[in-house]
């Protein structure tokens, strides 16, 4: 891909205004056809993209959570559509490269963006949108924001595309989808990461796939309740799965040993706030050194634990 | 919009209600990408809120406290503490304002005259960038202004619910923790004391559309909110929907052993609560 340069934007920026045709769209056709995103078959008919444990920014465009897709006799269903429209297509793009068969479900395991952003790109593809019964709500709620707040470290062009698209397909409890002698149990949790968390698991490879609810590597965030993610992690840990996607780190990853840095997180976490609650430490100081032992173990930690903290700290209060 | 009405009780209340009704557009216009603190929204905003009346420095009477990043975009920690014993008097009321929220007015606090408040905690909502200012009325009338500049959180964090049926489930509970004082007080009456009032409440914005609807969430937020011991006022609070879900208070007053602390408190559907909590005299 040829970089256009500053002035050569400029110049046809203005040109392209006149005739009502937008540069973002130009840029695209100049690149030509959509790279396909470089997903690996993890077991036989699973292909996955592990994301790279980053902030969001124009440059990496998003792709910063594991997408995955799983290949059935008749269809495909798609885990998660990534960071940017630019992601989606990458990854429609890497669909094509594999099979012909229909995209009959994209499935997003949550509500945050670099899970969602790329939904249109699956637009023309027919596929049934899928996801928490909760999750339609929490769009309502976050989705003008999340378009207002990425402008600024993605950039207006990767931002132009994308729109927020709630599920129409939406679970409570457990329920399956069929490929074409492939089940899929999808499974809706109680809050946790967030109040919308999905899982998947493939029966035919005992692959199960976390969504944000196993975090590797990159440090947890925290945007539903701790105390019922951590309360969840037991149920989680009796899934009988052969291995497991997580949302964020690598990918495979071994089952269940996969939870055992986040629940030490956690319970670190847990451990701290709890304190300085009961010593009537005030949030704006507890938040500062909360979970400090654990800042080696992760990546990304300066730029969510204090968050995290904050979270915690307002939810273990009504204990 | 299906908002229901609600009885405004001045002009400020007025103004929060306002900037409701007109929400779609300042919404947009938010200034999220300025990373350079400007005060043009403040500027086009002090005559909404304040009239033509001038507004002074602080001047060591308040002061406010705020991390320089909205680590969680929807629980802001705020410190603001108050001198009691200027010139010029004690405090009557703090406004307190985010200007980039899309209803900037996010609370206006009334304190009882002998209450003797000098500290006062509570946690926002900040959605963009933004100056937190707060704005102190002295007995004398005049206003003093103190602000601190937040920078908008980074990654996923959003000025929503994290989990909207817990704060539905529990709506209207409250707590009151008494800490122990940190200086022995002298005089034998009363004794500074800080204690901290937390709320269920989800205070919801209603700035939120529905993708498929179209239609806005209704607006569901405490507006009013009364502290008191015994027959005193210690402070009351009309609030708008930048205060963070689960409004949460910690404050130092002057608190007499033995009477009670006493809450009310009211929000946009007109729910009561209410709370009574005995105030020890060796808690004190």
């Amino acid at each position: 891909m040829s970089e256009p340069t500053r002035r050569s934007v400029l110049k046809t920026s203005v040109f392209l205004a006149c005739c009502g045709i937008s540069h973002v769209r130009l840029a695209r056709a100049r690149a030509g056809p959509v790279e396909a995103l470089p997903v690996k078959e993890i077991t036989g008919g699973i292909f996955a993209f592990a994301g790279r444990p980053e902030m969001m920014t124009a440059k990496n465009e998003g792709e910063i959570c594991n997408v995955s897709f799983i290949v059935g006799d008749e269809a495909v269903a798609v885990i998660d559509s990534g960071g940017s429209v630019a992601e989606g297509r990458e990854l429609v793009a890497a669909i094509r490269a594999r099979t012909g068969k229909p995209i009959r479900y994209l499935i997003n395991t949550h509500m945050h963006p670099d899970h969602i952003f790329g939904n249109a790109a699956f637009g023309e593809t027919g596929a049934i949108v899928v996801g928490h019964h909760n999750l339609p709500r929490a769009l309502t709620a976050r989705g003008d924001y999340y378009l207002q707040s990425y402008r600024e470290a993605m950039g207006s062009e990767l931002m132009a595309d994308i729109r927020i698209i709630p599920p129409t397909k939406l679970i409570t409890g457990e329920e399956q989808l069929d490929l074409g002698k492939r089940k899929l149990t999808l499974k809706a949790w109680k809050p946790a990461h967030t109040d919308n968390d999905l899982t998947i698991f493939d029966e035919q490879t005992g692959t199960l796939f976390t969504g944000d609810l196993c975090f590797i590597e990159h440090l947890p965030t925290m945007d539903g309740s701790l105390l019922g993610w951590i309360a969840q992690l037991e149920e989680l840990k009796g899934i009988k799965a052969k291995f497991a996607v997580p949302g964020h780190g690598p990918v495979p990853s071994a089952w269940p040993e996969a939870l055992e840095q986040e629940q030490r997180y956690f319970d670190a976490l847990a451990r701290d706030i709890r304190k300085a609650i009961a010593d009537g430490v005030p949030m704006a100081e507890a938040v500062k050194t909360a979970a400090e032992s654990e800042r080696d173990n992760w990546r990304l930690f300066d730029e969510y634990n204090v968050r995290n903290a904050t979270a915690a700290f307002a939810e273990l209060e009504w204990e | 919009m299906t908002i229901k009405p609600i009885r405004l009780r001045s002009r400020v209340v007025a103004f929060v209600f306002l900037a409701l009704v007109g929400l779609a557009v300042p919404f947009a216009a938010g200034a999220q990408s300025a990373s350079v603190p400007d005060t043009k929204t403040w500027d086009g905003l002090k005559g909404d809120v304040f009239g033509q009346k001038p507004i002074g420095d602080a001047g060591g009477i308040i002061s406010i406290d705020a991390p320089k990043r909205a680590e969680d975009a929807a629980i802001v920690p705020i410190d603001l503490h108050f001198k009691t014993d200027a010139a010029t008097g004690r405090i009557k009321a703090v406004t307190l304002i985010v200007d980039e929220n899309p209803s900037p007015v996010a609370a206006v606090f009334q304190f009882g005259k002998d209450a003797g408040v000098t500290h006062l905690a509570t946690r926002l909502r900040v959605n963009a960038y933004s100056y937190v200012r707060a704005i102190a009325e002295t007995e004398d009338g005049k206003l003093h202004m103190t602000q601190t500049f937040v920078k908008a959180s980074g990654g996923c964090s959003a000025p929503a619910m994290k989990n909207q049926d817990e704060a539905l489930a529990s709506l209207g509970k409250m707590k009151l923790r008494v800490f122990t004082s940190k200086t022995p007080g002298n005089e034998p009456m009363t004794r500074a004391t800080e204690m901290q009032l937390m709320i269920r409440h989800p205070n919801n914005s209603g700035l939120q559309m529905d993708q498929l609807t179209r239609y806005y969430i209704p607006a569901h937020f405490i507006q009013g909110l009364t502290v008191s011991q015994g027959d005193r006022l210690i402070m009351s609070m009309e609030g708008g929907i930048s205060i963070s879900e689960d409004p949460n208070f910690r404050f130092e007053f002057d608190a007499k052993p033995g009477e009670d602390v006493k809450v009310e408190a009211a929000d946009t559907e007109g729910k009561k609560f209410q709370d009574e909590w005995p105030v020890e005299s060796s808690s004190l």
